[in-house]
């Protein structure tokens, strides 16, 4: 057993779940790597998700009496749109690139790309709204950074980021790539959005914490069902190269 | 008569599948007298309101057919990925078709009834909202369909995302019942707040089972022949192929 050399060992998919972790990491951090040298996704998805902000303050400022009423809708639908722009490069930088059979090659699940790749989704996501949250609270003058929104917003983007990066999967082998993503991912994340506006809402209309637990309890049976789905069906995806 | 002699020979199925459509026709005739003549006035609406009412058998037989439509997709997605067999998934893809036409005539017939009833076409209700993203799902997943030109893959991936369809569907009718609902509970007769409802008195219940059995016939007539269809397709792709090489 000791002449298995590092490779082998690795292939031979054993050592727990801490051995499974460190093959999600070495994933996530490829792609991350990957991220600081080209600099093809955060950059743009937050250049677009302050522009969007922009836009829509010059959209409703004339017209809206109290942005509060807006703000909680503007926060969702920056986010849906801006990681809709991000999702796919996931996989689609690896198929113009012709890494993907390479990846698909490397000695480990397939369930642990998946989830590597999210994880690196869920990191440019997570920037993003860190940038996004203070360009609301300067442009509209609402303050979103309150525990039960962070929450409920972290929540959302792991259960964006689970089917996101799936579907972005799905669509990197369609002829479409790109300009499908949006139309197959949007109708699906719906409970997420109602979800997440209403959230969003109770906290900033101050109608108690006993109002937002259940919201978070649907953003939570939302991600639990994704990654659960995602977990059986994942093989499916790549069973041929 | 030698077309269809030739037809028959080609396909077992034809001459049992024109005798279905003749009573979904048949059927449907019914559902059209019975929801217009037969069904007796609801008593506790009156002017348009009365009138507007009579769509709701349209409304709820659409509705079924729809349902069946969306049953039918998540069957066959599931039946594709146990067993690998192309049939399952012409069955889904049949079915989503066919759900879209009657999912579509749902949101019409009700927007038309909702102008009298509710004074407004559109509402976000969780009923409608539920029902409207369905529609879009099942656009998209046509539009997936469309991008592969391989039968497997297109099968695999269209399979893998009617499960996310059906897992997000009843979520989002929970999510949107969080807020307000108007729509009127007719069965259950619990909605408070609803607007337009009304009791079924013994005519209407019969014109209501008719409408319901008459398009689930009808639902079945397009999806068999959608079926039929699309395995014919893929013969001809399959012989296709093989003159080419």
């Amino acid at each position: 057993m000791a002449e298995l050399s590092g490779a082998e060992r690795v292939r031979s998919r054993e050592g727990g779940v801490a051995a499974y972790l460190r093959r999600v990491w070495a994933v996530a951090e490829k792609d991350v790597r990957a991220e600081m040298r080209s600099k093809e996704v955060v950059g743009t998805m937050a250049a677009f998700a302050l522009l969007a902000a922009v836009v829509f303050g010059l959209a409703f400022d004339l017209r809206v009496p109290r942005p509060e009423l807006v703000v909680p809708g503007i926060l969702w639908v920056i986010v849906l749109f801006a990681g809709v722009l991000g999702l796919h490069r996931s996989f689609g930088s690896e198929v113009e690139r012709g890494t993907l059979a390479g990846l698909l090659l490397a000695p480990v699940e397939r369930s642990a790309i998946f989830l590597g790749k999210a994880a690196a989704n869920l990191l440019y996501f997570l920037i993003v709204e860190a940038l996004l949250l203070p360009a609301l609270l300067i442009l509209f003058d609402v303050n979103l950074i309150e525990p039960f929104i962070l929450l409920g917003l972290f929540l959302g983007t792991v259960g964006y980021v689970g089917v996101g990066t799936l579907f972005a999967a799905l669509t990197s082998r369609n002829r479409a790539k790109e300009t499908l993503l949006p139309v197959v991912l949007l109708p699906v994340l719906a409970p997420l959005f109602i979800s997440g506006v209403g959230l969003t809402s109770v906290i900033l209309d101050n109608r108690g914490t006993a109002e937002v637990w259940p919201w978070v309890g649907i953003i939570g049976l939302y991600d639990a069902l994704v990654f659960a789905i995602a977990f059986l069906l994942v093989d499916v995806i790549w069973e041929q190269i | 008569m030698s077309t269809l002699s030739r037809a028959t020979d080609t396909d077992r199925w034809f001459m049992s599948l024109l005798v279905f459509d003749a009573i979904a026709v048949l059927a449907m005739a019914v559902v059209t007298w019975a929801g217009l003549l037969y069904a007796g006035d609801a008593v506790n609406l009156a002017g348009v309101e009365q009138v507007a009412q009579r769509i709701f058998y349209f409304h709820i037989g659409s509705n079924i057919a729809a349902l069946l439509g969306f049953l039918g997709s998540v069957v066959g997605s599931i039946g594709y990925l146990v067993s690998r067999r192309m049939a399952w998934d012409r069955w889904a893809a049949a079915s989503v078709e066919i759900g879209t036409v009657f999912g579509i005539l749902v949101l019409l017939s009700g927007a038309i009834w909702a102008k009298p009833a509710w004074n407004t076409y559109w509402t976000w209700d969780p009923r409608l909202t539920t029902a409207s993203i369905t529609v879009l799902i099942y656009i998209a997943y046509m539009l997936f369909r469309n991008g592969f030109d391989d039968a497997e893959t297109r099968a695999r991936f269209a399979s893998v995302y009617a499960m996310f369809a059906f897992l997000s569907v009843p979520l989002t009718y929970y999510s949107a019942r969080l807020f307000r609902s108007i729509h009127p509970i007719v069965f259950d007769g619990g909605n408070e707040e609803a607007q337009g409802g009304f009791a079924i008195g013994p005519t209407m219940g019969q014109t209501l089972t008719m409408a319901m059995i008459g398009f689930a016939l009808l639902f079945f007539a397009l999806l068999f022949h959608r079926v039929r269809q699309l395995a014919f397709e893929d013969r001809l792709n399959a012989v296709q192929e093989r003159v080419y090489e």
